[in-house]
């Protein structure tokens, strides 16, 4: 009879997640003197939507939760109840909280109550207008002992919550005398499968009470005549066992009271009775029972504010690590629509192209040739059309900073204000997820180094907030991302001492501004005088450009002491094509990226230069680049010998310069990439596959790694460290 | 899917007979320098003629390079250089089996380069005989069993042993007629 609902959960979790995003930013956007109707209504709409679906999927901890949201919401939406700022404060630790609940959902995990009934309580004290009390507990600092006295006056209904949340928790022992109707098998009930699902629950234990059953002669076989009497130990609440009883509770007689809570040991408490009247015991109890449950709770409570992000952050990692492997994205239809219209296009000419086969002769060519111009001008489309699909606005990554400035810049005690510029700059997807974390660093780091206090601001005669910019647009195939601080820039003296004091550069050398800018990218490299849990450890900036370098993407840093910095990054816009060179080396074809290519040429032997041991250099202007014979790093039996003869393609990673030895250059075309790892293994210095016109497959190089693998390749041949060297400055 | 249903059947079989507990299974034969070796048909995806493929750079010689499989990319082994046998030119009758390997990392579909294909078997699980030890220096971990179909003996390959691994097993024409022997 039931539906099988796990498999709307995916789609639940999302629109929830999706749902929270929307509260989150709405509540950044509210103005507490001068509440905007429609922000409070989306924000309410949001909230009301996943408590409803929650409550729907039978999450009753998140839709309890949201309940009470709402009532607040639902006040300051009539204008019952004025806004306040403590009131969004905890309305976004509440988005917090969910998200920490909905992502444990997702992975399958039990739900942690503890913080959001210490919230439920913080709301049930607003809603009653208790204000000190709301103080406390919106700034969770409150001690077990502070939210036991709030209990013990406290409502029926948040005492109810409370039951709950500590029968979530901890262990208790229910009876459960089951009575069933005579009729119980004919209605197609089967108390087999309901003890089976009570067995799941928890520790069971059933005792039949077979008094009933008449005589042989007498019973029919239909009929039921068994009582039950089950003792069930476990730490699900009492209406997951209901739940199970929900069929046969009309007809039969079910009754289901604890017995004794492990954590009490003392004489029965008897749920009914605690939530009519709410006797000391059990609130105290549940009080209690809140610091003692695992990890999140003691640090919420105990670490005060700066606990809140963390409390919630373990529960996401681990989700994202599970559930969450079968992701989806959001498409606009006219996306869709427009795949159709080309696909339809796709049809016509492809028919347009039979017919003429079917009947081809020579004075049919001219139409032929338009024919495959329009096929290939047909494809190109769809192939960016499809490749549209995987592109989602920017902003999905950009919604995460105002709530982050928000928050850090009430940590840091600075005033800072957050532009956000062409959030509608599409990227793929998967470009989107990683290229997350690298922003999150480095707007951490301008806020936490590069804005001054307002104090200092004055003083330099800025204006006191400070501002961070983050920009993205499109250049040429490439987008670039910019985030912009007009903060107090990076400090030139400092960064030389502590390079100098690192070894990183020797004592007497001179760089140029760029040079010494560039320094802050490598490993172990922190200014800041002192650690702080925002930045400073020196483990990012060279990780930030890491990542993005295996995005294919660079990045860079102008800055200006004391008028501020700005980072450029550049990614491409998709990892799936990569506009390739084809290159012949021997009889095989290699494919070079084309954005790591700076010019190719034929070498002039008088430019060359033989250094001791056998690696060649080749004099570019005025650099030295070393050269790296592809047919020898590849065991390719080359056509020359005589590099002459051969054809030499510069190309750059980082900052790092290599010329590729190449006995052809061909066309230049895009490729989709394939990867090898599916069937085979990374291989040394091949990037991914791809597949040619003819359908023959061809080898991507990877630069990066090409000159790793040169750079070891030399050394141990000979000792020599140019090309080593030229490593280490990538 | 025939395969399947001949399985089936002959389970119904074997039912009546009272062999209730053996499980046929259907092996796809080759031959390799005049031996037969077997692998399980259900791993088989396709049999194809040799074409060219593209070398990998700094590959293990028994790894002859990389084909297009409908826009999947598939490494092809040569199985004679694996076993260490003599190489022998390709000929029309040279075959790639394309394989579903079952790895650590997940199924791996790749191409075993062999001499020509043979015959497919119905073999119950106890006509086959364990690999007997041959000492040391002859590693028999990839090979499931021996089986005599026709007074002839067919060793069968468990692939996933064989191509799974990275590693090259230590296997001359010597070890296969140490095998041989030992079954007489």
């Amino acid at each position: 009879m039931s539906i099988d609902l796990s498999q709307f959960h995916q789609v639940f979790f999302e629109e929830s997640f999706e749902g929270l995003q929307v509260m989150e930013s709405s509540l950044l956007e509210l103005d507490c003197e001068n509440v905007d109707s429609e922000t409070i209504n989306s924000i309410f709409r949001a909230a009301h939507s996943i408590k409803g679906s929650s409550s729907t999927f039978g999450f009753a901890e998140v839709a309890e939760f949201t309940h009470v949201l709402e009532t607040l919401l639902d006040q300051v939406r009539e204008g019952t109840r004025q806004l306040l700022p403590d009131h969004v404060d905890l309305l976004l630790q509440s988005v917090d909280c969910l998200r920490g609940m909905l992502t444990a959902l997702q992975a399958q995990e039990t739900v942690d109550t503890a913080q959001s009934s210490v919230l439920i309580q913080a709301f049930n004290d607003i809603l009653e207008g208790r204000q000190p009390v709301t103080q406390s507990a919106s700034t969770p600092d409150g001690t077990g002992s502070e939210q036991s006295v709030a209990d013990a006056s406290h409502s029926a209904e948040a005492s109810d919550a409370h039951l709950d949340a500590a029968a979530d928790t901890e262990t208790i022992t229910w009876h459960i005398r089951f009575v069933p109707d005579i009729n119980l098998l004919r209605t197609g009930n089967e108390p087999l499968r309901m003890f089976r699902e009570l067995a799941e629950l928890g520790e069971l234990e059933v005792q039949v009470d077979a008094g009933k059953v008449p005589d042989l002669a007498l019973l029919h076989p239909e009929e039921c005549h068994l009582i039950w009497d089950m003792h069930l130990t476990t730490i699900r609440p009492q209406s997951d066992i209901e739940e199970i009883f929900e069929w046969v509770v009309d007809d039969s007689d079910i009754s289901i009271s604890a017995t004794a809570g492990v954590f009490s040991g003392g004489p029965a408490a008897i749920p009914e009775t605690s939530v009519s009247d709410p006797v000391a015991t059990s609130p105290v109890e549940s009080a209690e029972a809140t610091p003692a449950t695992p990890l999140p709770a003691a640090s919420t409570a105990g670490a005060g504010k700066a606990a809140k992000p963390q409390a919630s952050k373990p529960a996401a990692s681990a989700g994202s690590g599970k559930g969450s492997e079968s992701t989806s994205i959001r498409v606009a239809i006219e996306k869709i629509d427009n795949l159709v219209n080309l696909v339809g296009e796709l049809v016509i000419t492809q028919s347009m192209l039979g017919q003429l086969g079917s009947e081809f002769d020579v004075s049919k060519l001219q139409k032929l040739q338009e024919g495959l111009a329009q096929l290939e001008h047909n494809t190109r489309e769809l192939q960016e059309s499809v490749m549209r699909i995987r592109m989602l606005p920017i902003s999905f990554t950009f919604s995460r900073f105002p709530r982050m400035v928000r928050d850090l810049s009430k940590q840091l005690g600075k005033k800072i204000e957050l532009k956000l510029l062409g959030e509608q700059t599409e990227l793929d997807k998967t470009v989107m997820e990683k290229i997350g974390d690298p922003l999150v660093h480095l707007v951490r780091n301008a806020l936490d180094h590069g804005l001054e206090t307002p104090k200092d601001r004055r003083a330099a005669g800025k204006p006191e907030t400070g501002t961070i910019t983050l920009n993205a647009f499109h250049q040429g195939g490439n987008i670039i991302i910019e985030i912009i601080d007009d903060g107090k820039g990076l400090n030139r003296e400092k960064i030389l001492a502590k390079a100098r004091n690192n070894g990183v550069i020797g004592e007497n050398e001179v760089l140029s501004d760029e040079q010494i800018q560039e320094l802050i990218f490598q490993p172990g490299f922190s200014t800041a005088e002192q650690v702080t849990d925002v930045s400073g450890r020196g483990v990012g900036m060279d990780v930030v450009r890491r990542n993005i370098q295996e995005l294919n993407g660079s990045i860079e840093v102008k800055s200006i002491e004391g008028e501020g910095s700005t980072f450029t990054i550049r990614l491409p816009l998709t990892l799936a094509i990569l506009d390739g060179q084809l290159i012949d080396v021997g009889r095989q074809t290699f494919i070079i990226p084309l954005v790591s290519i700076v010019e190719s040429l034929q070498p002039d032997m008088s430019l060359i230069n033989h250094v001791a041991g056998g690696c060649d250099v080749f004099r570019l202007r005025d650099e030295y680049i070393p050269i790296i014979k592809l047919w020898e790093i590849f065991g390719v039996e080359p056509r020359t010998n005589n590099l002459a003869e051969s054809l030499l393609v510069v190309v750059e990673v980082g900052n790092a310069k290599v010329a590729l030895v190449v006995d052809d250059l061909l066309g230049q075309q895009q490729v989709v990439i394939k990867s090898m790892e599916t069937n085979y293994k990374k291989v040394d210095g091949i990037s991914g596959a791809t597949i040619l016109g003819d359908g023959t497959v061809s080898l991507i190089l990877d630069i990066t790694d090409l000159i790793h693998m040169a750079g070891v390749h030399q050394q141990s041949k000979n000792g020599l460290k140019l090309v080593a060297s030229k490593t280490r400055a990538a | 899917m025939n395969a399947a249903e001949d399985r089936a059947y002959d389970n119904s079989e074997l039912d009546v007979s009272g062999r209730e507990n053996d499980q046929m299974d259907q092996y796809l034969t080759f031959i390799m320098a005049s031996e037969e070796y077997g692998v399980d048909i259900l791993s088989v995806q396709e049999i194809r003629g040799w074409e060219s493929v593209t070398p990998i750079p700094n590959a293990p010689s028994h790894v002859k390079g990389v084909i297009n499989l409908r826009g999947t990319i598939v490494p092809i082994i040569d199985l004679r250089q694996r076993f260490g046998l003599e190489n022998v030119e390709y000929g029309p009758l040279t075959v790639v089996i394309v394989l579903k390997v079952a790895t650590r990392k997940g199924a791996r579909v790749m191409g075993i380069v062999v001499d020509a294909v043979s015959d497919v078997y119905s073999l119950a699980g106890d006509d086959m005989k364990s690999a007997p030890d041959l000492g040391d220096h002859v590693n028999t971990q990839y090979i499931k069993g021996l089986v005599n179909v026709n007074s002839k003996m067919v060793i069968l390959l468990d692939i996933n042993e064989l191509l799974g691994a990275d590693t090259i097993p230590d296997v001359s024409i010597n070890a296969i007629k140490e095998l041989k022997e030992s079954q007489h």
